[in-house]
């Protein structure tokens, strides 16, 4: 079974990299082409949270997946990504694409502020205080009710729109929306994977004092990966933010960071791929077998448990068969 | 008002320091800051409440959930760790591994006894004393003794007993241990009862002051038990207590003076402050890298 | 002054003097051994050199800059790479991967750069894999490059270790028994690669347990026993001295 997976895995890519020119183009017509393939709104629904969850995933596995850093609090970004958006198009209002990266920018400088006293310590310490921090940020949400409205939440958040056009899930604005977003953090969290910050950030994972010794300014680059990632932890918040149109604090707990952490575990750590197939197996799941729903959670742990145990890697992780891939006229 | 604030502050800090030595214990022997403590302590409360509920009397119903929840203790280690150093894994996968257990604990503890707050017993309750005009409540004055006495008795097991002395050898050098013919293995599984058995007193004591249980409740009591943990240094037992106090107390005068809604933030101020400060904490030793 | 000069270092844990006032010299160009029985604070010394440990007392000076201050970041950056006694590689990276991680510091690009893909990210990155590859050929280890570090038999984990402390640009090399596990064979080809690094201009520190190979390799030979240094000279001086005799083998009477 083991074995099976990771010759399956290693075949798919040597697959896609030997048929590149093929594959990247259908795959992508396939993606844009989604919506007409006469999906429900229920279907797209899901479809869109499974991108959601792709992004949060993307950025939680830039600092669990290739740094090697458990962060418990991605909720919380997730949360101050969507409460700012929020707000500050309400207040100002303001249209969508100018509230939400602002957004990713205050989750990003709270990543900073978090990460800076955090990150200089090991990993275990990160845990505990995102932890914590989430709770913080929930309870912020909770009783600073003139900004926040509190147990409430804020409701009729305005729809994103784009040239004066409302991007919904029936006019497929909100997919589209969503792919773009989703395309932008899997570009950016490529780019660093490949280039030398990738490289440090991965052997800070595999070995933090070789990785000094090496000469990488390993608090920096762990801080800079964190802040990336609180960063679009928070670009997914705005977007969730205006698709639902309500979030209250409730609306991101603890349970939301732990799912992300199954996610980046069962897909594998230091994938890009496994981003996505954790994130449509562990959204979907919960649709697919209603008679689980009350032990979604349940499941959610054991994932954690169990694939720790038989399967550390995850479902795409680990050596791949490949040859490395060296850049035009290196080598 | 202000020596009020400090019995408060006393007898929280005192059942933190009983959940933060639990910490610390594993902490010592395995360098793993076990996540599922909170749970685990939860667990223990919910036991006391079940077997209370089923007219076990106070006593019995106490002392059955120390034992459940001590096993609890070891069925972690056993089913979940161990596997895991006999693979030699990396940290970070054990790390993972009490998350995930910490979290299916609280779930099924929310799936069983379901998730909104319910009734438990007062513990000892016997009226009021008044000592120069102050009220102290008998239940806060026990709740420290108790604590206390648990405390000390643990300190005694580790530093006067063969188990001890076995304990504190694997926290020193687990190989040399090992090679002097201590059942490694059997200390663990000793330290995750003691852990497990701690966290389960904790949990009934507090259940029984402020009256209620509910899944959720390690998952603060937890993060402050930790952050107590950490303040003392993380692995020395009299830094646990005396972190325990330190959270407690100002924990109390945050809810009397800052007002309740942000009382459990005050912890997570403290874990922040100290790890910028002091990351070893107050009586923490400094740890040599082996290169 | 020397090129690299160690004046009288010490460095205690708690009560406990693993390394005391212990002076160096060590010249460009120089193969430089360090040897002493078990405990007897090479490593120790190694990590005073490179900045895991703080000094106690002393002062080191390298190319007339006062360098134990420094973070081992600054160190490296200065021009002294090592390898680790209990091998250290990236066990899940490629073997191309460890050195590249080696070249990181003289890898310049902004992070802007690598975002967009510019221009000056595609040539650095280019022309570094370029040098790593010939960093791993000229140890023998090209057509293993593809391969993961840890799937590596052990004799090639070593010489990995010292392909990726070269590639930061290290002007000195610090070796911690880089011939241990070997075979003879193997420790051959070693010390040959190790000479042909000196006759490229490097200068070599060897901590070492192999007599074989630190008497045939080694230009000068410190001793260090119970963290003191007891001898130092030429090898042939070295094998005949009566202190190096009774710290390896005991008193005689």
């Amino acid at each position: 079974m083991k074995e099976k997976l990771s010759n399956l895995s290693n075949r798919i890519n040597a697959f896609i990299e030997s048929n590149k020119k093929i594959v990247y183009p259908v795959l992508a017509i396939l993606i844009l082409g989604l919506p007409y393939v006469g999906s429900s709104q229920y279907i797209l629904r899901i479809i869109i949270m499974i991108g959601v969850y792709s992004m949060l995933s993307l950025s939680l596995g830039l600092v669990t997946g290739y740094a090697g850093q458990v962060s418990l609090g991605h909720a919380a970004f997730y949360a101050i990504g969507a409460y700012v958006s929020a707000l500050v198009s309400i207040s100002f209002n303001l249209n969508f694409f100018i509230t939400a990266p602002i957004a990713a920018f205050i989750a990003g400088i709270c990543g900073l502020l978090l990460g800076l006293p955090t990150l200089r310590l090991s990993g275990t310490y990160l845990a505990i205080t995102t932890l914590g921090f989430c709770e913080v940020v929930r309870m912020v949400l909770l009783n600073w009710e003139s900004v926040t409205r509190g147990p409430l939440g804020i409701s009729r958040i305005p729809k994103p729109s784009f040239l004066g056009i409302e991007l919904t899930i029936s006019n497929f604005g909100l997919y589209y929306l969503m792919v773009a977003f989703l395309a932008l953090t899997t570009l950016a969290v490529v780019a660093i994977v490949r280039s030398k910050m990738g490289r440090a950030l991965m052997a800070i994972r595999e070995d933090e004092l070789a990785a000094t010794m090496m000469g990488v300014k390993t608090t920096y680059y762990k801080v800079a990966a964190f802040v990336i990632s609180a960063f679009f932890s928070g670009l997914a918040g705005a977007f969730y933010a205006h698709m639902i149109r309500f979030i209250d604090p409730n609306t991101f707990t603890f349970d939301t960071s732990i799912m992300i952490l199954s996610i980046v575990i069962l897909g594998g750590m230091g994938t890009i791929g496994g981003m996505f197939l954790g994130s449509a197996l562990l959204v979907s799941f919960p649709e697919v077998l209603r008679f689980l729903q009350e032990y979604r959670f349940v499941v959610y742990g054991a994932v954690l448990v169990v694939m720790m145990r038989y399967r550390p890697q995850g479902i795409l992780g680990g050596q791949k068969k490949t040859p490395y891939k060296l850049p035009k006229g290196g080598g | 008002m202000v020596l009020q604030q400090l019995s408060n502050g006393l007898t929280l800090g005192m059942v933190y320091a009983l959940i933060a030595v639990g910490y610390s214990l594993v902490f010592g022997i395995l360098r793993l800051v076990n996540f599922s403590h909170g749970s685990v302590y939860a667990f223990g409360a919910h036991m006391a409440m079940l077997f209370v509920s089923m007219q076990f009397g106070i006593i019995p119903a106490f002392i059955l959930s120390i034992v459940l929840t001590g096993i609890l203790g070891i069925a972690i280690d056993k089913m979940a760790l161990a596997p895991l150093r006999a693979k030699k894994s990396k940290g970070i996968a054990a790390l993972i591994t009490t998350i995930g257990i910490s979290y299916i604990i609280q779930n099924v503890l929310m799936i069983t006894f379901g998730s909104q707050t319910k009734f438990f017993p007062k513990l000892f309750d016997f009226g009021s004393i008044y000592i120069g005009g102050v009220a102290f409540n008998t239940t806060q004055i026990c709740i420290s003794g108790v604590s206390l006495m648990l405390l000390l008795i643990l300190s005694c097991v580790i530093r006067y007993t063969k188990v001890g002395l076995a304990m504190r050898a694997v926290e020193q050098n687990q190989k040399a241990a090992n090679l002097m013919g201590i059942d490694v293995n059997f200390v663990v599984t000793f330290t995750f009862f003691l852990g497990g058995a701690s966290a389960a007193i904790a949990g009934t004591l507090i259940s029984g002051y402020y009256q209620i249980v509910y899944p959720n409740m390690g998952f603060v009591a937890g993060l402050k038990a930790f952050s107590a943990a950490v303040l003392g240094g993380i692995g020395v037992l009299y830094g646990s207590i005396f972190g325990g106090l330190v959270v407690g107390i100002s924990e109390s005068f945050a809810a009397a003076y800052l007002g309740g809604s942000y009382r459990d933030a005050v912890a997570f101020l403290i874990l922040i402050i100290v790890l910028l400060i002091k990351p070893t904490g107050l009586f923490g030793k400094k740890g040599i890298t082996k290169v | 002054m020397a090129f690299l000069e160690v004046k009288g270092i010490t460095k205690l844990f708690g009560g406990l003097t693993a390394v005391d006032k212990v002076s160096l010299q060590v010249e460009k160009g120089e193969i430089v051994s360090i040897i002493g029985p078990n405990g007897a604070g090479k490593t120790t010394l190694f990590n005073m050199l490179t900045g895991v440990y703080t000094l106690s007392e002393g002062e080191i000076i390298f190319e007339g800059k006062i360098i134990h201050n420094r973070t081992p970041q600054e160190i490296v950056q200065a021009g002294l790479a090592r390898t680790f006694q209990n091998i250290r590689l990236f066990a899940e990276m490629r073997v191309i991967e460890n050195v590249l991680v080696g070249m990181h510091i003289n890898t310049h690009y902004t992070f802007l750069d690598l975002l967009f893909r510019t221009k000056k990210f595609r040539s650095v990155e280019s022309e570094k894999h370029r040098t790593a590859v010939e960093i791993l050929e000229s140890i023998g280890l090209k057509d293993k490059m593809h391969n993961y570090a840890t799937n590596l038999p052990y004799g090639d984990q070593r010489r990995l270790e010292i392909a990726r402390a070269i590639s930061t640009n290290a002007k000195i090399l610090l070796l911690d028994e880089p011939a241990a596990g070997m075979n003879p064979q193997e420790s051959e080809e070693l010390l040959r690669f190790i000479r042909g690094l000196r006759d490229k201009g490097y200068t070599i520190i060897l901590i070492e347990h192999d007599m074989n190979v630190v008497m045939n390799i080694s230009d000068r030979i410190y001793v260090i026993d119970h963290g003191k240094k007891i001898a130092e000279g030429l090898p042939a001086e070295i094998a005949n001295n009566k202190k190096v005799i009774e710290a390896y083998l005991g008193r005689s009477e």
